[in-house]
């Protein structure tokens, strides 16, 4: 197991953000993490790589506790992440800003070393012809790969995706999930984020659900789909409108 | 914006050629650059010039590169990491007062008595470092401007330090450094060459690893943590250096004047004047606070000289009103100083403007 999460509970004030959530993941792995809007997932990345304290519960990576651990340790460790509302480094360059993950990431770079990889990296994920200009010249969907390549750069064994392909056009969708199967096939695994339904059905090997901060189904892609909670959990309830109308009939 | 680049997120390929490193490989081929021969020519030629025109031109030029020497190391905090500090002279009058006491009390000779003062300012910065670096923003640039007051109204009650007097040297001891001229020669070449010395370090910890952690976390904080900067420790390293030369530079200064007094030590006024400095050349590059220091000192010194008046009255200090004006300016629009506003202008200029 590369990641063991065992009961995690945050609370903030009287909100119970997440609760209880216990989950493994295998090396190699995608596992996508679905839910509705507020259900605790981006919480959920966030007690993972240390940004806040669990209430409850324990994280291990690697055999490593990670409770307690400030983030700058636990990416040395080999676990880089995204995040869902993008946060280039604005005044550095889109290279220089690849080059902070090669730098202070699991490997420790140089800057020499740094630079090839940062190079690499951009290419990967089509931002090459980017590479001088500053970051905040960047549009949203570049913003996103750039996300992406500072967190590759770092070369990590776990790397947690939150919402990457949020405000893609289609072609950029079909794109990124190329280039996210490309990134399991190195060798990383993968826990993603994302509400695109299709795209996470289709790249994932396993598949948790979050609701209201539980836990509420785990499987594959296709014994999720067919959960009677989690459709609920989407949708409301389908048969509530038929009976609703059988009462109102008989 | 071209249809290659909006086409989604092409899979990676294979054959395609990476882009030209910025940097030439190794640690020498990236410190060479245009801009450091630009840098190293300003300073030397401040340098020299300083030195061919007899007392009076020393003494102007003296204080140009003091300024420049104080605004570098500012600017390690202020221009690459992104904190603000306002009470910065602190380091310099602190040091100042420690290597000051070593000459007068302990007869100790000015070289180790600087490196002393360089040592006390840098291991202040080092504790307070580990206190105040945790506050972010208009906290952190507070809690500077209290430590630079509670560091005088501390002083003023040593009585070992001369209290609210200070200190003042005896003449005779200029005899031993080859009379009191001489001196003042001695003084103006070892902060020619610590300017000279700040400037490069400031240049070399641009280029390096170092800074570019320190770059990540001005931009931020919490997403360069995540990268894995290990944000306290370098903060606190940046704290550290951008400490150190201003003792240092606090003790040829203060030795130059013969004596000491907390309110010419920790003066703020200073430190405002040292923060208009960086932000008018360029906070965050390395030849914006040279150009800054140099410019607004050079400034400083017309106004001070002149026979300004408004209204038939004279106005006392009325350089601190044009800093006030300069800053104000600066903030509201062009807030990435001179240099830094040369380098948006032309990526020709980028290489030679460092």
């Amino acid at each position: 197991m590369i990641l063991e999460v065992k009961n995690v509970t945050k609370v903030f004030g009287g909100l119970t953000a997440v609760n209880d959530v216990s989950f493994d993941l295998e090396e190699g792995q995608i596992l996508g993490l679905i839910g509705p809007n507020g259900a605790g997932k981006t919480t959920l990345f966030n007690c993972i790589n240390g940004i806040y304290p669990l209430t409850k519960g324990s994280v291990i990576f690697r055999g490593q506790q990670l409770n307690g651990l400030p983030t700058y340790k636990v990416a040395d460790l080999g676990l880089a992440r995204t995040h869902q509302i993008v946060r280039p480094l604005n005044e550095l360059t889109v290279r220089e800003n690849v080059m902070v993950g090669a730098c202070f990431g699991r490997k420790n770079m140089g800057l020499g070393q740094a630079t090839e990889v940062a190079d690499e990296v951009l290419a990967f994920v089509g931002l090459d012809k980017r590479a001088g200009l500053l970051a905040n010249s960047l549009n949203v969907a570049q913003k996103k790969r750039l996300e992406m390549a500072r967190a590759l750069a770092a070369q990590p064994y776990l790397l947690l995706l939150d919402e990457v392909l949020a405000g893609l056009n289609p072609t950029e969708v079909t794109g990124m999930v190329d280039t996210i199967r490309k990134i399991r096939e190195q060798g990383i695994t993968i826990i993603m984020i994302e509400h695109i339904m299709h795209a996470v059905m289709n790249v994932s090997d396993r598949v948790i659900v979050l609701n209201y901060g539980t836990l509420i189904a785990e499987g594959t892609p296709a014994e999720v789909q067919g959960n009677q909670e989690v459709i609920e959990a989407y949708l409301g309830d389908p048969d509530l409108a038929e009976r609703l109308l059988e009462e109102e009939r008989g | 914006m071209s249809a290659q680049n909006n086409s989604g997120l092409q899979p990676p390929n294979t054959s395609a050629a990476p882009a030209p490193s910025r940097f030439r490989s190794g640690m020498m081929g990236r410190l060479l650059t245009p801009g450091l021969v630009v840098i190293l020519v300003a300073i030397i030629a401040a340098m020299i010039y300083g030195a061919t025109g007899g007392a009076a031109r020393r003494e102007a030029w003296y204080t140009v590169l003091l300024f420049v020497g104080l605004a570098s190391s500012l600017n390690i905090l202020l221009g690459y990491t992104g904190y603000v500090s306002f009470g910065h002279i602190v380091f310099f009058g602190f040091g100042g007062y420690i290597g000051f006491f070593a000459i007068y009390q302990l007869g100790w000779n000015l070289l180790p008595a600087s490196l002393l003062g360089g040592a006390a300012a840098a291991l202040l910065a080092l504790g307070l470092g580990l206190a105040i670096l945790r506050l972010r923003g208009a906290y952190f640039a507070l809690a500077t401007i209290g430590i630079n007051e509670a560091m005088k109204a501390l002083v003023i009650n040593i009585p070992a330090l001369g209290g609210p007097n200070g200190m003042v040297l005896n003449f005779g001891i200029y005899a031993s450094y080859g009379g009191a001229a001489q001196a003042q020669w001695t003084v103006y070449w070892a902060t020619a060459v610590l300017t000279l010395m700040v400037v490069l370090t400031s240049y070399i910890v641009k280029k390096s690893k170092f800074g570019l952690g320190l770059m990540a976390i001005r931009e931020d904080e919490d997403a360069a943590e995540v990268m894995g900067v290990v944000a306290p420790r370098a903060k606190t390293w940046a704290y550290v250096i951008s400490a150190l030369f201003p003792g240092i530079l606090g003790v040829l200064f203060f030795f130059k004047a013969s004596n000491i007094e907390p309110a010419a030590a920790f003066n703020l006024n200073r430190s405002i004047e040292l923060l208009v400095m960086v932000m008018l050349g360029g906070q965050g590059t390395v030849l914006g606070p040279i150009l800054g220091a140099g410019g607004y000192q050079l400034l400083r010194t017309t106004l001070l000289t002149s026979d300004l008046a408004l209204f038939g009255l004279k106005i006392k200090d009325i350089q601190l009103a044009v800093a006030g004006l300069l800053l104000l300016i600066i903030v509201l629009f062009i807030p990435v100083g001179f240099i830094g506003w040369l380098r948006s202008r032309s990526t020709r200029l980028r290489r030679w403007l460092e």
